[in-house]
């Protein structure tokens, strides 16, 4: 017998056929651009809706892929749209792209500093840590009332047009649901090229068994806060858009209602999946947006019994259980 | 002297704050050094404790003693038939998982707490006996205050006594320190963990009781102060009742002075503070390393 046939072996194709695309994916960018002309009169809230897409897609690389449960991940959204507020508040820089960059560069910084202080902790530490930090953040804003505005916040933030042609909008957020199509589009093709890359490999190891790692002599610290900072950095450029297209800014950003908001969608949709981040957004936006203005104790409620139910039986969320369904179907028994 | 009236008047606000933050945050942190659970719901079991406590004496007509005592037997018979029928399962689950199940439980409470009782805040109506001021002898200062600093003195000996002295506290001890060894040795650690997550949410209900007359009492208290009650738990060390008791006075007189030379933001120093010890020590200040 000659030696095994690597090449032909199913698991070697399918470690190489991982990163391929499949034929749905391109499904969530048609129904973007759908939504643009079905709904011209919803742009905000689509606006607000691709914000969080990306914020959640931010989360989920350290929350799916690393597995580093942080309940202050709104610290870096908050940093990011107060880096775009503040500079063309205060005149110093108007021009919308290259103030998101500016945004990813101080949110990065941030999270590299962070990172590297706050990743040698696990579990409960670790989930204090990166609450307290994203709270002492958050007071800081409030108490440097002459630059932030304070509780207030900083409203008519100043923004160029794009390219020096588009203008923002706030009407008809045509310009700014196009700006952070594109945008989403760039940060998903960053996410997904990580995720599927052998460091994105590497982390997933990580969130599997964090001591196997080690033992293998993989830099694990390393690899987390390297991950933390582009996830920083991404996170930042959904705050930097979300001031952008909003035109202000306010202490909302920073807050434990938006980490946990942005929890919540990740692990709705489905965490560890890529496209969670999109199914999580759409349902919990357009279920908040409506449920929440009529009914909005009701609207806590069922909340609270979607997450009881998720925690206890459905923990891939609502791609978790389309995924099962599936695999139902094909007479195969569900991961 | 004015600096000495001062000073007395600080030391013991905040130790009466302190206590009421101990007496909330013990059972949070048995509970999580025993299994580790992450109970971001342990707030709601405060409220809803405070809810009983407060409305069966405005609405009942019961006295303050025996409402106290009704608020925990109601609110750890509640958390007992919860910790069976959901927490049990999720004692070897991931901690996302946990902190999940926790937070759409704090949410579900806060909803039906609106929805039956409604949405405003319960006033804590104090018996005539607890109300006005007492003369201390180097200074006067409010009754209640005083009450509570020597109620929570004394639950902290109680606690400290049944943790030290009793079977059952050498049995949670030993749990809390290698619950797989402890478990080796026949000891019953879900038995265990039922018995003191019941009476760590009794607790907690005496704490929203008690605590209503200066941190409030809405449907919103379940969320509002759990990161106070989170820190305590962390900087204490978890399973630590003396570590819980030093870090809840810390924080509670911490707060109390930045309270009132600082109005606005002085929450800072109490972030930082957090950071900076979880940072040198991320057992807590009073933990076992190896816990």
């Amino acid at each position: 017998m000659s030696a095994p046939d690597f090449a032909a072996h199913p698991a070697t194709s399918a470690l190489v056929n991982r990163h391929r695309l499949r034929w749905w994916e391109p499904i969530p960018w048609i129904l973007a651009i759908g939504f643009f002309y079905m709904f011209p009169r919803h742009l905000g809230f689509g606006n607000e809706m691709l914000v969080m897409v990306l914020f959640a897609l931010s989360l989920d690389l350290v929350l799916g892929y690393a597995g580093i449960v942080t309940l202050g991940h709104a610290a870096f959204f908050g940093i990011g749209a107060y880096t775009v507020g503040l500079l063309a508040r205060h005149g110093i820089w108007t021009e919308p792209l290259s103030g998101l960059l500016i945004a990813a560069a101080v949110a990065a910084i941030f999270g590299l500093l962070s990172g590297f202080v706050l990743l040698r902790t696990t579990g409960l530490t670790l989930l204090m840590l990166t609450l307290c930090m994203m709270l002492l953040l958050e007071e800081a804003a409030n108490l440097g009332q002459e630059w932030t505005g304070g509780y207030d916040g900083l409203d008519n933030v100043p923004i160029d047009p794009v390219f020096g042609i588009f203008e923002f909008n706030p009407l008809y957020p045509t310009t700014q649901y196009i700006y952070i199509l594109c945008v989403l589009f760039i940060g998903f093709l960053i996410v997904r090229t990580i995720v599927y890359s052998p460091f994105g490999e590497s982390l997933t190891g990580i969130r599997e068994n964090t001591l196997r790692m080690h033992a293998v002599g993989a830099p694990v610290r390393k690899r987390l806060v390297i991950c933390y900072a582009i996830s920083a950095a991404i996170a930042g450029v959904a705050g930097a858009l979300w001031a952008q297209s909003n035109a202000y800014v306010n202490m909302s950003t920073l807050s434990l209602d938006r980490a946990a908001t942005v929890l919540i969608i990740l692990v709705l949709g489905g965490y560890g999946r890529l496209y969670g981040a999109f199914v999580g957004a759409v349902a919990y936006m357009v279920l908040s947006h409506y449920l929440a203005k009529l009914y909005p104790t009701a609207w806590q409620l069922g909340l609270g019994l979607m997450l009881m139910i998720i925690a206890l039986f459905a923990r891939n969320g609502i791609i978790g259980i389309f995924e099962s369904l599936v695999a139902r179907r094909r007479g195969k028994p569900a991961s | 002297m004015i600096f000495g009236e001062d000073l007395a008047g600080i030391v013991l606000g905040g130790l009466a704050a302190g206590m009421v933050l101990f007496i909330v945050s013990v059972g949070l942190s048995v509970t999580m050094g025993l299994m580790g659970f992450v109970n971001l719901a342990h707030g709601g079991f405060a409220m809803i404790g405070g809810y009983i406590i407060v409305l069966s004496m405005n609405r009942l007509g019961v006295p303050f003693i025996p409402a106290v005592v009704l608020g925990f037997v109601l609110t750890a018979t509640f958390s007992v038939v919860l910790e069976r029928l959901f927490y049990s399962k999720l004692y070897r689950a991931a901690e996302l998982d946990q902190v999940l199940f926790s937070i759409g439980l704090a949410f579900v409470m806060i909803a039906s707490v609106i929805i039956i009782i409604g949405p405003e805040t319960q006033p804590l109506i104090l018996p005539s006996w607890l109300r006005g001021q007492t003369d201390l002898g180097f200074t006067t200062y409010r009754t209640y205050s005083i009450f509570l600093i020597v109620v929570g003195s004394l639950i902290a000996l109680g606690l400290w006594l049944g943790f030290e002295r009793t079977r059952m506290g050498a049995q949670i001890r030993a749990a809390v320190d290698n619950r797989k060894m402890a478990e080796s040795l026949g000891i019953n650690i879900d038995r265990l963990f039922t018995i003191t997550f019941a009476f760590g949410s009794g607790m907690a209900a005496i704490g929203g009781g008690l605590g209503a007359e200066f941190l409030g009492l809405d449907p919103q208290y379940t969320l509002k102060y759990l990161v106070f009650f989170l820190i305590v738990v962390a900087v204490g060390g978890l399973g630590r009742i003396t570590g819980v008791f030093y870090a809840a006075i810390f924080i509670g007189v911490m707060d109390f002075v930045l309270k009132k030379y600082m109005p606005q933001g002085g929450t800072v120093f109490i972030y930082a503070i957090t950071i900076l010890i979880l940072l040198v020590r991320p057992q807590g200040l009073f933990g076992r390393k190896d816990a």
